[in-house]
């Protein structure tokens, strides 16, 4: 995981990862943690490796900064359980 | 539902059955909740009433998905899910009518009942999802598990050869016949869109991950291994054509295989002769 972190940075550095601006607003997804059963696929499938787990291996949104608003994590959700604050 | 929809992506949550227990009963990660989201988000694109719509469907895993969702649902028998539609669409041809099932609902207990809707060309739109096994049962093996493959009633690899199920339905004569796999959603969201608004028998084969049973049993890893594999191993029929038969071996061909817009369509036909009929009695 720190590998992936690392790529990330340098990313973030050289160019902003996203379009929308979230340091004002609330965060980029809302995730229902009553709904979500934990199946990791939003975390697998972001590809901007915006999820981290949480100790039940719930997502958390550890860099909500990189989120595009793409739809891939909420459209895949089985369980309904993330929805936008933007889109 | 009390959900205040605030943004478009909350649109889905306006078409849960209120009275409903959420989370579904379904295993973590199991495909049949993205297929349920795709169903949802198309038909409300399509602008639809849910109120002149009818989801029909069997038993299984996947047919326990019309409970969830606010249309006018019909959960029926095994493997008569199409027989039912068709009843439905016969009385109320301005009905909007599609059926849910898996591929042991449709293409075992159901094959006949698969073919023949097929055949009739009946205005219904059939989404079977595919996830090679019987999962409410306890992974039983299929009509599409595949050679070799494992399952409770196949512990030493399957010996039987499985049904193309799009193939089987366009040999019947259905005329709208796609696959899409769970990984690929966007043209799963659209090509059950476009099944609706045709006219006449679509089929929309969704190949989906059933990793409690079929990817225990044959070592597929879970749900994000699964649908890894479907992106690796999935092949859009424009290029599908221009492969051999044995590259094709074991990959999903997926995209629009098969449209005639020409073919009538059964409830139509039907009407038209209840008018000669009823003419030359009077
Ligand atoms: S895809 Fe949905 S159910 Fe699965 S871990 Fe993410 S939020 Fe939870
Ligand atoms: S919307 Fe896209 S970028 Fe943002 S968290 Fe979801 S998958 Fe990742
Ligand atoms: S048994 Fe298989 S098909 Fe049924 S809910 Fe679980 S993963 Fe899905």
């Amino acid at each position: 995981m720190t590998e992936t972190n690392q790529i990330d940075e340098s990313r973030s550095r050289s160019k902003p990862q996203s379009k929308y601006d979230y340091s004002k607003g609330p965060l980029p997804l809302e995730i229902n943690l009553e709904w979500c059963k934990a199946c990791g696929l939003c975390i697998t499938l972001c590809p901007k490796q915006v999820f981290e787990t949480d100790r039940n291996a719930k997502p958390v949104q550890a860099r909500p900064e990189n989120c595009t608003q793409c739809t891939i994590c909420w459209v895949h959700c089985p369980d309904f359980a993330i929805t936008s604050n933007y889109k | 539902m009390t959900t205040v929809v605030k943004q478009k992506s909350d649109v889905m949550l306006n078409y849960l059955r209120p009275k409903m227990k959420f989370p579904s009963v379904w295993c973590p990660g199991c495909g049949n909740g993205i297929v349920m989201g795709a169903f949802i988000r198309a038909i409300n694109k399509l602008g639809y009433d849910r109120n002149n719509m009818a989801v029909v469907s069997g038993i299984g895993c996947t047919s326990r998905m019309p409970a969830y969702m606010d249309f006018s649902s019909l959960h029926t028998t095994h493997g008569r899910a199409l027989p039912y539609a068709t009843g439905v669409k016969f009385a109320r041809p301005d009905m909007k009518v599609a059926v849910i099932t898996g591929d042991g609902d449709a293409l075992a207990i159901g094959g006949n009942h698969f073919i023949h809707a097929c055949r009739r060309n009946i205005d219904i739109t059939a989404v079977l999802i595919n996830n090679y096994i019987y999962g409410m049962t306890g992974g039983q093996g299929s009509p599409t598990t595949p050679s070799g493959a494992f399952s409770t009633t196949t512990p030493y690899g399957n010996v039987e050869k499985h049904f193309d199920a799009c193939n089987l339905a366009i040999g019947a004569g259905a005329t709208f016949v796609g696959r899409a796999t769970v990984y690929h959603y966007p043209q799963l969201e659209k090509m059950i869109m476009q099944a609706m608004e045709h006219k006449g028998f679509s089929l929309v084969e969704v190949v989906s991950n059933c990793h409690t049973y079929f990817g225990r049993l044959n070592r597929r890893g879970d749900a994000s291994a699964m649908l890894k594999e479907f992106k690796e191993n999935a092949v859009n029929i424009t290029k599908a054509k221009t492969m051999t038969p044995e590259e094709l071996e074991n990959k999903y061909v997926i995209g629009t295989l098969y449209v005639n817009d020409d073919k009538t369509e059964f409830c139509d036909e039907y009407h038209k002769l209840m008018d000669v009929a009823q003419k030359r009695k009077k």
